[in-house]
């Protein structure tokens, strides 16, 4: 009986680390893209250029343009979908559904999907779209094109634009709706770098981006608490 | 003694081969379901906002009970009313499900998460597939 005592004092350690343990150290998500290394004038160490998203300009469901102006300084979570989309969407666009709706309150993250069917998807569609996911504020969940003034070109900007996100999507006759794609989110921070890439259908890729998605904003605060300070 | 030899080797060998006459159809409506309808309808029947309708305790389901094979077979791309609410989304049809396949995924959604239908047989759904517009 006694000879298990000795457990004890371990027990006790285990309590005091587990207290110590993870949480002290912050965790940091990782920067993704590919990174540019340029030499400086001046022969100092090289500046490491992370890779950011393009310069877009989009139109919103209210008829509003949207650029990388409007995500400045707020982290967003970033997909690609189309209104008729019989295949993933509904189940994608249901998942984006839960991380909002966990976050809806929350100023310091926004929400962009985009049409991949700029044809179809004119405002007032993408406008009902949202209403029907009941999305009554477009500044929190933004459903864009890149058509939305009957820009010729639409559909290759949005293409070269979800590469950009990491998202395949591309014309396909063989699938459903007429286009291939596949249902990434992309976590963006208050900079445009790419912070994590998420499979919406599987369940356990949305736990890990509403886990990682608090660990996020914890950085875009303390940079602004720095700027606030200087 | 050796006909008792017999009798059991007889026994052995139909214990080996009777499992093999009944199919694996055990939960077959069930495992359809996952595979091509919730991905929009949601595991529980439940539906998207007002853009998916649900499954799940839905008066569309008992009102156009004799349609619902041609529906899952030919798929929809019409407004339609469920429960009060109006929906507006095309769903794909399925023209590779049998008809004792629709039958057993029919009878999957028309009893679970509250329906409660009377099941029908391969039979009905047959009839009913073959009055398909």
């Amino acid at each position: 009986m006694f000879k298990r005592l000795f457990l004890l004092p371990l027990l006790a350690a285990s309590f005091f680390t587990a207290c110590t343990g993870p949480g002290a150290e912050t965790a940091r998500l990782p920067i993704l893209g590919e990174r540019d290394v340029r030499p400086r004038a001046d022969g100092g160490p090289a500046d490491t250029v992370f890779a950011k998203v393009p310069a877009f300009k989009l139109t919103n469901q209210n008829g509003e343009v949207i650029t990388n102006q409007t995500f400045a300084g707020r982290a967003y979570v970033a997909d690609f979908f189309f209104s008729t989309c019989p295949g993933i969407c509904p189940k994608m666009q249901g998942e984006l559904l839960k991380v909002y709706n966990q976050f809806a309150k929350d100023q310091r993250v926004t929400f962009l999907s985009h049409t991949i069917d700029p044809a179809h998807d004119t405002i007032p569609v993408l406008m009902d779209y949202a209403q029907r996911l009941g999305v009554t504020d477009a500044s929190r969940w933004q459903f864009a094109t890149t058509g939305g003034h009957g820009e010729p070109s639409a559909k290759d900007t949005v293409f070269q634009l979800a590469r950009a996100y990491f998202t395949a999507a591309e014309p396909d006759k063989d699938s459903p709706g007429g286009f291939a794609h596949n249902g990434t989110f992309a976590l963006v921070d208050d900079q445009g770098h790419i912070r994590g890439l998420y499979d919406s259908l599987n369940a356990k890729e949305v736990e890990r981006l509403l886990a990682e998605l608090p660990i996020l904003l914890a950085e875009i605060d303390s940079r602004k608490q720095a700027v606030a300070r200087k | 003694m050796r006909a008792w030899l017999r009798l059991l080797l007889g026994g052995a060998a139909l214990a080996v081969t009777l499992p093999g006459c009944f199919s694996s159809n055990k939960n077959q409506g069930e495992r359809l379901y996952v595979q091509h309808c919730s991905g929009c309808h949601g595991e529980q029947g439940q539906g998207l906002a007002r853009l998916i309708p649900p499954l799940a305790g839905a008066d569309y389901l008992a009102k156009h009970r004799a349609e619902l094979p041609c529906l899952l077979r030919n798929g929809q791309n019409e407004p339609i009313v469920v429960n009060g609410i109006g929906y507006n989304h095309i769903m794909p049809g399925n023209k590779a499900l049998s008809p004792a396949q629709l039958t057993n995924l029919l009878n999957y959604i028309e009893s679970h998460w509250g329906n409660q239908s009377v099941p029908r047989t391969i039979r009905e759904v047959q009839q009913q597939l073959e009055a398909c517009k």
